[in-house]
């Protein structure tokens, strides 16, 4: 089942620069509670977005009007924590294409990877530049190209590559899945189990 | 030059690798739990495919269910869909599954070991971050999320990019009230949360060696904490008297040859780590958290470090931390109000967990103010707390003894500390929320949880030794 295809995206940024974000931040685990993938969205960031009547907090980033965009960029150890891939769902339905950060939590980045979201590791001076370009002009955009796998800022024209390993992105430029990866070695693997 | 026990283990399980890409890793055994694994099934189901190797597939509720009348139906009506749908799942796909009130029941983390599923030289995986614990047992163990869980479902393998090597040598010899939980926290003090992501660590020197294996599955339990991919100890004579015998253990003959294998399972002399540490084991007091990830913690009579000594970048997250807990910076936590006491979960809630909190317990009083969550981490556990009589130490404490789950560590369930409480917590986790919306969590050893419990403070408890 293809995923959706990641080539380029050209958009403004979210910041939420908070070191150490775990995932249970992004999503609490009182919304663990689905059998589907559906609607974890809503809930994305909920007890920093919302306060205990459920009222929208002002300060938050994803409440404030002036920020917008499919690029979501928080501080070092992004996604850390609990295994739950719910906290990729809820990135990817909210609608973000691309999580950038100094420093991403090994579970969370297979997570993001296989649900077409990019994770894009930068270095800690150009994530800095990024959130203070973004407080000095909310509408700047940012390109972050796969192919030639860097992020620029468009305003500056500054830019910093990343790493991505060829495999995957080879998938997310296709939209390809590990699991029919997986599925197409099948015989591969029956070897391997008579083998050992 | 020599292999790292890591290496050998995952080399000898990758089918195929992907030249600059991951590798396909054999997985031998998978456990799943009703929170992470409806969607891998409904994954699989529409690609028409059915689970590969259901035999090496193991199931337990333990996430969102009930701790107390867990005979009677769940009441949370979304908690008993998704149990239910768990063991629709199984059933279809003819997978093994502990429900409630089975009696091998309990939290996938401390039944694999107890059932002998877990086993010296395996990979085992699970939608479980804290998966990591059956490294203890000389095994390449973590957690992964619900598409590698659907990828084992369709292939018993995942695609997976090999970590570097760690290890984190202990020597010395822990002192009287310090635990295996001490020694982890106070670890991760050290490197922080993010010390060892990109990582999978070894854990040596005589403070392991020393150590029983409940003691040694505390601290591969929280490896992720660190950040790590999992942590693993080579498998010793403790290692082979713990699985022998044990129900899906090898038997008989089976056992002697499984024996020869285990043993091959260490590092070798000349192995090269990418990274080591070593600790001294004199150092390490009982530690507990003061922030809002486990890497904040300290030595229990410190006090909170100094905003000065915070690095610049990283200053708004630690008061975040701080205002988050109502703690200010310098501040000492001994003596500090606690409301909550939350004894359980995958890092500690196994039988010698329960026997340090009778110890303390023993002949003492809950302070009137504390609530407490009580809760064993299987089955078996809570059978053995009564075999040796603790329940009655802890019902003639005023504590009540509550039925196995993951409970309060996560609080899916009912068991969660209100807005703005302070609960010293025998889990893994003390992050914004972890234990309800606005609790606040301080993570500790359970004698130190124990002598909260009396006390209804933070305290010392080589006070009570």
């Amino acid at each position: 089942m293809p995923i959706e295809k990641f080539i380029k995206t050209v958009s403004r940024a979210v910041p939420i620069p908070i070191e150490e974000i775990d995932t249970d931040q992004i999503i609490p685990a009182r919304f663990l509670k689905a059998t589907d993938k559906i609607g974890f969205g809503n809930n994305l960031f909920r007890d920093w977005r919302y306060d205990a009547t459920n009222k929208p907090i002002a300060t938050f980033p994803l409440n404030n009007p002036k920020y917008s965009g499919t690029i979501l960029v928080g501080g070092k150890n992004f996604g850390c924590g609990s295994s739950r891939e719910h906290a990729a769902w809820a990135i990817a339905d909210y609608g973000f294409k691309v999580v950038v950060s100094s420093f991403f939590a090994d579970i969370f980045k297979n997570n993001v990877l296989n649900n077409g979201v990019l994770p894009v590791q930068i270095s800690d001076a150009f994530l800095a530049e990024i959130f203070a370009q973004i407080e000095k002009d909310p509408n700047t955009e940012f390109e972050v190209d796969l192919q030639k796998q860097t992020i620029t800022i468009m305003a500056t024209g500054k830019s910093e590559s990343f790493d991505i390993n060829a495999y995957k992105k080879d998938c997310l430029l296709n939209g390809y899945d590990d699991i029919d990866y997986l599925i197409s070695k099948l015989p591969e693997i029956e070897a391997f189990e008579k083998r050992v | 030059m020599g292999k790292t026990l890591f290496d050998k283990i995952w080399d000898s399980h990758v089918v195929s690798e992907i030249p600059d890409g991951p590798s396909i890793l054999y997985i031998d055994r998978q456990f799943i739990h009703e929170v992470t694994s409806p969607q891998a099934f409904t994954g699989l189901e529409n690609r028409g495919r059915s689970v590969f190797r259901p035999a090496q597939i193991t199931a337990t509720a333990d996430h969102n269910i009930p701790t107390m009348d867990q005979h009677l139906p769940i009441k949370e009506q979304l908690s008993a869909f998704q149990v239910q749908k768990l063991k629709d799942n199984c059933a279809r796909h003819g997978i093994t599954y502990y429900g409630l009130g089975d009696e091998f029941n309990g939290i996938v983390h401390v039944i694999g070991p107890e059932l002998g599923y877990t086993q010296p030289g395996m990979t085992i995986v699970c939608g479980d971050s804290h998966t990591s614990t059956h490294g203890a047992f000389g095994a390449v163990a973590f957690g992964v999320g619900t598409s590698e869980v659907e990828m084992v479902f369709a292939s018993q393998c995942i695609m997976q990019p090999k970590p570097k090597r760690m290890r984190i040598t202990i020597n010395g010899d822990l002192g009287k009230g310090v635990t295996s939980k001490d020694l982890i926290l106070y670890v991760l003090s050290k490197l922080t949360a993010s010390g060892a992501t990109g990582y999978f660590i070894e854990y040596a020197g005589t403070a392991i060696t020393n150590m029983s294996m409940e003691a040694r599955m505390t601290v591969c339990n929280m490896s992720i904490e660190l950040g790590a991919r999992g942590g693993l100890i080579a498998p010793d004579e403790k290692t082979f008297a713990y699985v022998k015998g044990r129900k899906y253990a090898p038997q008989g003959a089976d056992f002697d040859v499984a024996l020869e294998k285990w043993k091959q399972l260490y590092s070798d002399a000349d192995a090269k780590f990418d990274k080591e540490f070593t600790f001294d084991a004199n150092d390490i007091v009982p530690m507990i958290t003061y922030g809002t990830n486990p890497g904040l913690g300290m030595k229990i009579s410190d006090s909170i470090p100094s905003l000065d000594s915070i690095d610049s970048a990283s200053k708004e997250t630690f008061k975040k931390a701080l205002d988050y807990m109502g703690f200010v910076p310098e501040q000492s936590l001994l003596g500090k109000e606690i409301d909550w006491v939350f004894v359980g979960s995958c890092t500690n809630g196994r039988i010698e967990d329960f026997r340090l909190l009778a110890q303390v317990l023993k002949g003492r009083k809950k302070a009137p103010h504390v609530n407490t969550y009580i809760v064993p981490g299987s089955y078996l556990v809570a059978q053995q707390i009564k075999e040796e009589g603790i329940d009655k130490i802890l019902a003639d404490a005023g504590v009540e003894l509550r039925q196995p789950g993951c409970s309060s560590c996560l609080a899916m369930n009912e068991d969660k500390v209100p807005p703005g409480k302070y609960c010293v917590a025998t889990s893994n986790r003390n992050f914004e929320g972890r234990q309800g919306p606005g609790a606040r969590t301080i993570l500790a050893s359970p004698l130190t949880a124990a002598a909260a419990i009396v006390t209804g403070k933070i305290t010392d408890p080589r006070e009570f030794l």
